[in-house]
């Protein structure tokens, strides 16, 4: 193996890659737009909930009750008759319908303990979640008001502090912002790679590097150094100038190791590119193994849905793939500021991951090149 | 059979230009082509016959000047909807506009349904023409494994198939062995005479078959040099052959330095032998490429190899040059064996592959100088050796210009520059002239003879040209992997008694085959009297022809069905992320980990932690034992929620002062940082009621009133109902619109696309045509995914079934559409493929409510989150699984979906071109 072969052959990819303006406008597009819509998106906690009131009391405090809600964490609630909750619920316009019974102020004025009806439509699961607490929240928060008292005198006085770390007012732009990055990480390493080399071979030029002093390996490693460095300086790019500058989120950790991080991500989704080109016969074949390859991989790398929720037998499956990996690198040294001392096991994964990924690559590629 | 034989031209062109970017392809030619002969435009490669011929058959947009064909304007769309039934057009390349995985009988049906004809009548004309042909024996076989000759067999009856007033073929028989080549004339010639009417306009680079046509247009550098019958063209420039003419007819800058080839003859001064192939075979599958070929190359020799596309010259040059490994024999450089993994024989080869016009990125310097680094040259040397090669290749003029925009003469020799970087022992040249002119082949001619004679180098070429054979100092012809005859040029004829070379190999190849003339009388050519056709068709039939967009969709359906790799993928790969997807993705947040910094000890405060890890959302881990060990664990992401008990804990809360408890939790996810300070807060207010019903008894406890809440539509609010209806419209997205997206892109990739610009079909009937078996492989998937659902997840379908069904096909054919709209503006199959994943998979996996209600989302994603598809399917999918809906309960989002068809479909039509630009 010879580098000179490595970086001329690396060198010839680049030039390729700019004179495919095309794909170039995608590619900054993955990496600017597409984040930033993605991050600015995301809802801040429970943001614009909506919400439905039944009041069949239409008393001074279930007029108040229904003014407690507004934006931003709730949508202005529409006032609406019984008969109209379960067509909206059911057409989903609602995600919250709150009833508030008849003689519901004069039943509490008379300690008859009177009950409000909270429905919550289940199939929205996260906003179900914060959004019922939130509301309980208010409601309680209007009543005792409106009642004019404090809790009884025999309340323990037991506060509960909560405080979150890294991310104080659990902000979801910063997440969002980072999964998708690594998503388009991800998707571009497979398909530049891939797709590049299923075009070589289609166009007969691949072949021809063949009858000259260059070895598989070589051609192979060109490929990976040259795509893998488009890729990586897109994404610095992003985490500094979208992430942190244009999007102002603050972060803590080391850019370098997460860099470094991503070097060893890109061999690995590089490698996994060529691989799956050398199993595709032709680009529609290509294009369904990448859909069908990537999706799995990017939705359970725990970026989308808490790892920890996931059944055992697919938390050891996504052990297989470098997302997984990336993904706990990225938090733990993007947000919470670890060091290397934290994140050797995931760098040290995903190089063996690389590394058996580039094996099979090579091997396949080398029959593949016959 | 009488139609009258029209008068004047039957194609007029006045001023007629045409530019690509800044290369200017025809200049301001006029030309009266006329009707009812055979006209042939002659001229290399390049000078602009083929984008004349395109422009004439309506393929490709008119720029500048005026174009009449068939007595009509061209510029008008409505004449050429009129007239392109009556034009057949065969583009240049051997089965360019064939579909390779269709059979033979298959191909020439899609052609007769895109000109509407019924199923009786489309029988009797093929069985007709596959006669006329002689390919009806292979009616059955996938025109991808037929050989060159069979190929443009078949695209004349493809062209043939509607009765053409016009027939333009585009080079028909560039890379065709000259049997074959003698067999497409004569048929042309039978077919002329069953309709004496018809006009044929052929672009050819042979001048020895044009001198057979009525009627010749010579054009050199997008310009026509002159016109006339082949007699005049002779008379006029006084030379004895139409190569000589041509040459003649040149303009004087451009015949500077050309010569007559003279190859000395070779002094046999040494028997070292460069190449020796024993017993080479080489097997695809069931299929012997090369059979049991055996040759000696002597050094310094020039070695010819003819024989048609597909015989396995290729094939033969690549077990020589290493890159295939033979099935059986050897092949020796040398004397040594030809080992792929050394190096260092690739060294001393130079060789051209015909697919090769090297790298279109590169300038011709840096193609140059890439080869030469890639040959490990000192980089000392580089320089004056790029120089060098310049120099001899007469490359100075285009160095640092980019191959691409050169002219193929220029590219040939840059290729050779490139072989011979290096200066190799041995040329292996695979049909390094096809499609030159011939003033740069003899120069190129001339540059072999002097690596030959001059520096030794052993030459082996393949070649269609029988007078650059005449010029090697052997040959070998092979047929179907085998080597027929071997020698020199002189010995060949002289054996065969032939006149020529090519009769010579007529001879061979009709032994060969074993038949002599098997094609039958002129009578059954084109039984068809034209003017049984109906010439007038309705406005409306132009403008919508089921059969047609039936062909589109037949050929679609049969070469997905010839690909069961892309189906199964398809719906195994579906029905695998369902699976994986579905049961992964979980949005319950359970065994949480969480740690105690206990620095009370007391029974109360372990008994507040016990109540916690009692419960199914926490999993306690060992205890922290100071803050540093707090931040350190939950940095590295070990413990999701780190719980504090301040000192003097118990004893505080019993002397009644204010305590508090601190629970911290990791942001760095914020939905589940979220989910998890609800738990702590719920889980905090119930140990404060039991506590307190503890000391002061129920009473104290009960509140002013109760919020009962009811979870609708998932009474357990577990994860799999409220998202395997989700999961439904994802992958009913992203799969679908991967299948379509390349369909239209890699038609204009691999040039079949040109079928759309010359017959009837409309961009409409194109785009359904192709979209309607996707949409059918996208209900098998629907099928599937609500089977899983119901069968493997356990959720049920509530609502109305059919509702759902009606839903699915809705979106089914907007995401197919999708796929067609990406696959009609994108230019390349890379950027279509990574434009789908980008534009389908963002939007249905954050948008469209899968997750978040779009309600909730803000900015540029929430606008997209309410135009995109998934979003009113995701709506109907939960309504009909969870929510036991009726089609009326989802009327909105029903009207979204059925809008959205027309709009995507339009704009696929509005992106599409029926011409090239």
């Amino acid at each position: 193996m010879r580098l000179a072969n490595i970086w001329n052959l690396g060198v010839k990819e680049l030039r390729g890659l700019l004179r495919d303006p095309m794909l170039l406008v995608l590619i900054v597009y993955a990496f600017t737009f597409s984040i930033h819509t993605a991050a600015k998106a995301m809802p801040e906690t429970l943001n614009k909930a909506s919400i439905a009131i039944v009041d069949e009391d239409r008393s001074a405090l279930s007029a108040r009750i229904a003014d407690a809600f507004y934006p931003p964490y709730f949508m202005p609630p529409e006032i609406i008759s019984a008969a109209e909750m379960d067509a909206r619920m059911d057409a989903g316009l609602d995600t919250f319908a709150l009833d508030i019974p008849p003689d519901f102020q004069r039943d509490l004025l008379a300690g008859d303990v009177p009950q409000i009806q909270l429905n919550v439509d289940a199939t929205r699961m996260t906003q179900a979640f914060t959004g019922m607490g939130y509301i309980q929240q208010i409601v309680n928060a209007e009543v005792n008001e409106y009642l004019d008292r404090h809790r009884s005198e025999t309340e323990l006085n037991v506060g509960l502090v909560l405080r979150a770390r890294f991310n104080p007012q659990l902000d979801q732009m910063w997440f969002g912002a980072i999964s998708n990055v690594i998503m388009s990480i991800t998707m571009l390493g497979i398909v530049l790679t891939g797709a590049a080399l299923i075009r070589e071979r289609e166009h007969g030029t691949v072949e021809h590097l063949l009858v000259m002093p260059v070895s598989a390996s070589e051609i192979m490693i060109s490929k990976l150094w040259s795509m893998g460095l488009v890729v990586l300086l897109a994404s610095a790019f992003s985490i500094v100038v979208v992430v942190e500058g244009v999007l102002q989120v603050p972060i803590p950790g080391s850019l370098a190791l997460f860099l470094f991080g991503t070097v060893l991500q890109l061999f690995a989704v590089t490698a996994m590119g060529i691989w799956l080109a050398t199993m595709a016969g032709s680009m529609p074949q290509f294009g369904l193994l990448l859909v069908i390859t990537f999706l799995p991989m990017q939705v359970l790398s725990g970026t989308l849905t808490p790892r920890e929720s996931m059944p055992d037998i697919i938390q050891y499956i996504m052990l297989a793939a470098p997302n997984t990996h990336f993904a706990i690198l990225a938090q733990a040294v993007l947000f919470r500021g670890a060091g290397l001392a934290v994140v050797w096991p995931q760098l040290l994964a995903l190089f063996g991951i690389g590394a058996v990924m580039f094996a099979l690559a090579l091997r396949r590629f080398r029959a593949f090149l016959r | 059979m009488t139609a009258p034989v029209p008068a004047g031209p039957v194609a007029r062109l006045s001023d007629v230009g045409l530019r690509f970017g800044k290369t200017r392809a025809l200049e301001a030619i006029s030309l009266d082509i006329p009707a009812g002969v055979m006209a042939g435009l002659i001229g290399p490669d390049g000078v602009g016959k083929s984008s004349l011929l395109s422009l004439i058959a309506g393929a490709r947009a008119l720029q500048d000047g005026a174009l009449m064909v068939l007595g009509g304007d061209m510029r008008d769309a409505g004449h050429r909807g009129r007239v392109c039934p009556r034009i057949a057009f065969m583009p240049q390349g051997l089965g360019r506009n064939l579909y390779p995985t269709l059979s033979v009988r298959e191909n020439v049906d899609f052609f007769g349904r895109l000109f509407g004809h019924g199923a009786e009548e489309r029988a009797r004309r093929i069985a007709n023409l596959l006669q006329a042909t002689g390919l009806a024996p292979f009616a059955d076989r996938p025109a991808g494994k037929l050989s060159g000759g069979m190929k443009q067999k078949l695209g004349l009856c493809c062209a043939l198939i509607h009765d053409p007033d016009l027939l333009i073929l585009d080079e028909p028989t560039t890379g065709v062995d000259p049997l074959s080549r003698r067999q497409f004339w004569d048929l042309i010639d039978r077919i002329r005479a069953g309709r004496p009417g018809m006009s044929v306009l052929v672009a050819t680079a042979y001048m020895e078959e044009a001198a057979r046509f009525d009627w010749l247009c010579a054009m050199h550098a997008g310009r026509v040099l002159a016109t006339g019958a082949p007699a005049q063209l002779l008379a006029q420039t006084g030379a004895a052959d139409l190569d000589a003419a041509f040459i003649a007819l040149l303009p004087e800058e451009d015949r500077a330095g050309h010569h007559a080839v003279t190859i000395p003859p070779r002094i046999d001064d040494t028997d070292a032998i460069a190449i020796e192939a024993t017993h080479l075979t080489m097997r695809f599958g069931d299929f012997t490429a090369v059979d049991d070929v055996s040759f000696r190359i002597e050094k310094g020799e020039i070695f010819g190899f003819l024989g048609s596309n597909g015989c396995g010259k290729t094939t033969t040059m690549k077990m020589l040059t290493g890159l295939l490994a033979p099935s059986e024999g050897q092949a020796q450089l040398f004397g040594e064996d030809m080992d792929a993994r050394d190096l260092n024989i690739r060294r001393r080869i130079g060789y051209m592959s015909q697919a090769f016009s090297l790298y279109g990125e590169l300038s011709v310097r840096q193609n140059l100088v890439l080869h030469a680094r890639l040959f490990g040259f000192d980089p000392a040397r580089i320089g004056p050796r790029v120089a060098e090669m310049i120099d001899r290749f007469d490359l100075a003029e285009v160095a640092d210009e980019f191959p691409d925009g050169l002219p193929l003469g220029i590219r040939q020799r840059l290729s050779l520059a490139v072989a011979m970087i290096h200066a190799p022992d041995i040329l292996i040249l695979d049909e390094p002239t096809s499609g030159v002119d011939p003033v740069a082949r003899d120069a190129f001619w001339t540059i072999l003879g002097e690596l030959s004679r001059r520096d030794g180098v052993t030459i082996f070429v393949s070649t269609h040209f029988m007078n650059e054979a005449e010029r090697c100092d052997r040959i070998s012809l092979m047929h179907a992997g085998r080597v027929l005859v071997s020698d020199a040029p002189a010995a060949i004829m002289a054996q065969a008694g032939a006149a020529t070379l090519e009769e010579a190999f007529i001879q061979h190849l009709e032994t060969a085959i074993g038949e002599v003339d098997t094609a039958p009388a002129p009578a059954t050519v084109l039984p068809d009297a034209p003017a049984k056709r109906a010439r007038k068709q309705s406005f409306f039939a132009r403008a919508f022809s089921p059969r047609r967009l039936f062909s589109y969709c037949l050929r679609e359906a049969l070469e997905l069905k010839r690909d069961p790799i892309r189906g199964t993928l398809a719906t195994l790969g579906t029905v695998i992320l369902m699976l994986v997807v579905g049961y992964g993705i979980n949005l319950d947040v359970e065994n949480l980990k969480f740690a105690v910094l206990d620095q009370d000890q007391s029974g109360i405060s372990r008994d507040y932690v016990a109540q916690i890890s009692g419960s199914r959302y926490f999993t306690e881990e060992p205890a922290l034992t100071s803050y540093q060990d707090m931040d350190a664990r939950m940095r590295a992401g070990e413990i999701a929620m780190a719980l504090e008990i301040p000192p003097n804990f118990a004893a505080d809360l019993r002397r009644g002062r204010d305590v508090a408890v601190a629970a911290w939790i990791d942001g760095s996810m914020p939905a589940q940082a979220e989910t998890t300070q609800g738990y702590v807060q719920g889980l905090h207010a119930w140990w404060l009621t039991e506590k307190m019903r503890e000391i002061y008894g129920d009473a104290a406890v009960a509140g002013d009133f109760t919020i009962a809440t009811r979870y609708r539509y998932n009474p357990d609010v577990q994860s799999l109902p409220a998202m395997v209806p989700a999961m439904v419209p994802l992958l009913l997205m992203l799969i679908p619109a991967m299948l379509a997206a390349l369909s239209v892109v890699r038609e204009k990739e691999l040039g079949s696309i040109v079928n759309l610009y010359v017959t009837p079909v409309t961009r409409f009937e194109f785009l359904l045509g192709k979209q309607l078996p996707y949409i059918a492989l996208g209900m098998v998937n629907f099928a599937g995914l609500v089977a899983l659902a119901v069968f493997v997840f356990g959720v049920p379908v509530s609502g109305s079934l059919p509702a759902l069904t009606l839903a699915a096909l809705l979106y089914v054919t907007v995401s197919t559409g999708m796929g067609l709209l990406i696959s009609s503006f994108m230019s390349s199959q890379i950027a279509a493929i990574f434009g789908t994943a980008l534009l389908t998979l963002i939007p249905s996996v954050q948008y469209s409510g899968m997750i978040d209600p779009v309600s909730s989302l803000e900015g540029a994603g929430a606008a997209i989150g309410h135009i995109f598809p998934a979003t009113y399917f995701v709506t109907i999918s939960r309504g009909v699984f969870s929510k036991a809906l009726e089609l009326a309960d989802m009327r909105p989002d029903f009207i979204a979906l059925a809008i959205t068809v027309p709009i995507v479909l339009g704009l696929g039509v509005a992106l599409l071109r029926k011409q090239a630009r």
